[in-house]
């Protein structure tokens, strides 16, 4: 006989080693889905985890990768924390590449120390007012943040995929839909010769340390968790709701923002119309992965990156699609997600009593 | 260039068409969301039933077969959201998106053998009424059945939830699954059944592409009709004649991109695949400014969890 019964507190342990449960659970998913499409699965998933990181390229690749998940994810954590769904986090990235690339092209053939803040900061602005489109809607119209912000990541691919073929692409670029290569000015230094990982790197960790600071030092830390454990507590407690949420909007907006021009000033180098492989999308997995928690997302970023590496990897010895990696992003989720039934309810199992047969 | 009659009937003909994968997944997805439940998974089910269709049609040589098939493909994707959200109690809008992420990583895996293999011809209905009418020829004539099905279902989906005793308790569901369980309804029941439903649907509106509409195998083919058929069903507010109507919109839209940069116009082509997404987000601004706009359709507990205390 099974007891379901629900669980009045959420142990610590459980709540973090869960992610560890279904990272294993989506290894071992994924091996059976290799070996049912034919392959040795020992050896699809030697090719997919650990070969691309077997070497010092493939580790600095796999840095080039997490930076933007990372510092989307923890843009995000903001909003889920305060039970605000930003699911736009793709638009908020390529709106924040579009500004600023736009300023990057503006400052072709300038040098000088300030271009490239000046790019970074505009980028982040960028973000941060695409994302407060579905804040303001929100707060003040009661529009439905989820499908306002999913609409907007279409509107800025489009927007980009406009603005790359038409006004900005390369007058001497033979009609590529891509703009010129930034000026060195307007690039993110590499940190190390012959790799690609780039400054952006420290823009995400100066990020998650400020994040932590905000979300566990400061009063409106404390708001955001209030507000996502209870609206009704949070509004007991006289907070000006309105205002938090255009903020943790902004916040992540901001972030996005950021890894957008992280990425066309770093590995990219210019505006084209696949600036980001859905990291924006992605990043949500890292989030919950993360358990939205700074530390947890860093962990759960290099994994995630990892799966797009594999893809990587796995496409050139297996053949496989370049899309394999997203078999196993949405397997960590699916299997995150359902394990967290273990986190809310206690299965029991009981010998049968004498009086139930 | 003419703007005879014939054409206009060709150019609302191809319009048609292109609305079709609109409509089916958008009225599947409307009946899922109005039981409550919000799947973001379109996408994904879409191009699984696409991939399946197509596949099976390679294999069997057999068009009933692939079409059946892929919608018990787009069925079964369902179920792993219908057992994660439903069973498992977890949020809609995240295990959604895994969805439609694995369905695109999965329908490429599954795909990989099907790239560049020329599909099979769909048999059209009355081609010779198409051609020997002008006008209204082209537009009435020489369509596929699922076609002719996809402008029927709206209707059907109307009379079913409004005429009906199921629709009646899918819409009680929707909007109050606490006072709908006490009535002794399973609301876990009802809200499953409404998932395989909306996954069926989305698995034909895929096979429509991968076997009519371009009849081949290509990753990604569903290029995001999945995302432009949930904004549809909001777009709607929820009703399904209204579904239809934004279908030919936003398919008309497609169509129009395509002759107008044949024309050489000097409209963006981009601008106008925005519309469809920005016409939603005014749609959902307007209707949730009046409130009693919301209360006509929209499912109250749309994208939340029940859970019954047992």
């Amino acid at each position: 006989m099974i007891k379901i019964e629900k669980r009045n507190d959420v142990s610590p342990s459980i709540y973090f080693l869960t992610p560890i449960l279904a990272i294993f659970l989506t290894l071992f998913g994924g091996g059976i889905i290799f070996y049912v499409l034919g392959f040795n699965p020992l050896e699809a998933l030697k090719f997919f985890f650990i070969t691309p990181i077997s070497d010092l390229y493939g580790f600095s690749e796999l840095l080039v990768k997490a930076t933007p998940l990372c510092l989307i994810a923890i843009g995000l954590s903001f909003c889920f924390k305060s039970n605000n769904w930003n699911i736009g986090a793709e638009g908020q990235l390529i709106f924040g590449g579009i500004v600023g690339g736009g300023v990057a092209l503006l400052f072709y053939g300038h040098d000088g120390f300030y271009v490239l803040p000046i790019i970074i900061l505009s980028g982040a602005i960028g973000g941060m007012i695409f994302a407060m489109i579905p804040a303001v809607l929100k707060t003040y119209l009661n529009t439905n943040e989820i499908l306002v912000s999913l609409m907007l990541v279409y509107v800025a691919k489009l927007l980009l995929d406009y603005l790359v073929v038409g006004p900005w692409s390369n007058p001497e670029g033979f009609n590529f839909p891509e703009t010129r290569q930034f000026s060195e000015s307007a690039r993110m230094p590499i940190l190390f010769d012959g790799l690609r990982i780039h400054a952006g790197i420290f823009i995400t960790l100066i990020t998650v340390f400020l994040s932590w600071l905000i979300l566990y030092k400061t009063y409106l830390g404390f708001q955001i968790k209030v507000s996502g454990l209870s609206l009704k507590t949070a509004k007991y407690a006289g907070y000006k709701g309105k205002a938090m949420i255009i903020i943790v909007f902004m916040i992540s907006g901001a972030c996005a923002g950021l890894a957008g021009v992280g990425e066309i000033t770093g590995p990219i180098g210019q505006l084209h119309r696949n600036i980001s492989p859905d990291y924006g999308f992605t990043a949500i997995i890292v989030a919950f992965l993360g358990r939205l928690n700074p530390l947890g997302i860093i962990f759960a970023s290099l994994i995630v990156a990892l799966t797009y590496l594999g893809a990587e990897t796995a496409q050139i010895f297996l053949q496989v699609p370049k899309y394999t990696g997203q078999v196993f992003q949405g397997m960590i989720l699916f299997f995150l997600l359902g394990s967290d039934y273990l986190l809310f309810f206690k299965i029991k199992f009981l010998g049968l009593k004498k009086n139930e047969l | 260039m003419s703007f005879d009659l014939n054409f206009i009937g060709i150019l609302i003909g191809a319009i048609m068409a292109s609305s079709v994968p609109l409509i089916l997944a958008a009225s599947g997805e409307l009946i899922t969301e109005r039981s409550g439940v919000l799947n973001l998974g379109v996408e994904g089910m879409m191009i699984i039933g696409a991939i399946s269709g197509f596949a099976l049609m390679v294999i069997t040589d057999n068009l009933f077969l692939a079409v059946i098939g892929s919608m018990i493909s787009g069925l079964i994707i369902s179920i792993i959201f219908g057992v994660l959200t439903q069973s498992l109690l977890t949020n809609h809008v995240a295990t959604g998106l895994a969805l439609t992420i694995f369905g695109i990583g999965m329908s490429a895996m599954i795909g990989k053998n099907f790239v560049g293999i020329p599909g099979k011809e769909f048999p059209l209905l009355f081609v010779n009424l198409k051609e020997n009418i002008p006008f209204l020829g082209p537009i009435l004539f020489g369509h596929s059945v699922i076609l002719y099905f996809a402008f029927l279902l709206p209707f059907l989906t109307n009379y079913f939830l409004k005429k009906t005793k199921i629709g009646l308790i899918i819409r009680a569901v929707g909007d109050s699954p606490t006072s709908a369980s006490n009535q002794g309804i399973n609301v876990t029941l009802v809200r499953y059944s409404c998932i395989l439903y909306g996954g069926a649907m989305c698995g034909l509106a895929g096979a429509y592409l991968s076997l009519i509409y371009t009849p081949q195998w290509i990753e990604n083919m569903t290029g995001g009709r999945g995302w432009i058929a949930l904004a549809l069903v909001v777009f709607a507010t929820w009703s399904p004649i209204k579904v239809l109507i934004g279908a030919l919109i936003f398919g008309g839209i497609t169509i129009l991109q395509l002759h107008m940069q044949a024309v050489g116009f000097r409209i963006p082509v981009q601008l106008l695949s925005a519309l469809p997404y920005i016409m939603t987000i005014i749609v959902l601004v307007v209707i949730s400014r009046d409130s009693r706009k919301i209360k006509l359709n929209t499912p109250t507990s749309l994208g939340q969890i029940f859970y019954k205390e047992k």
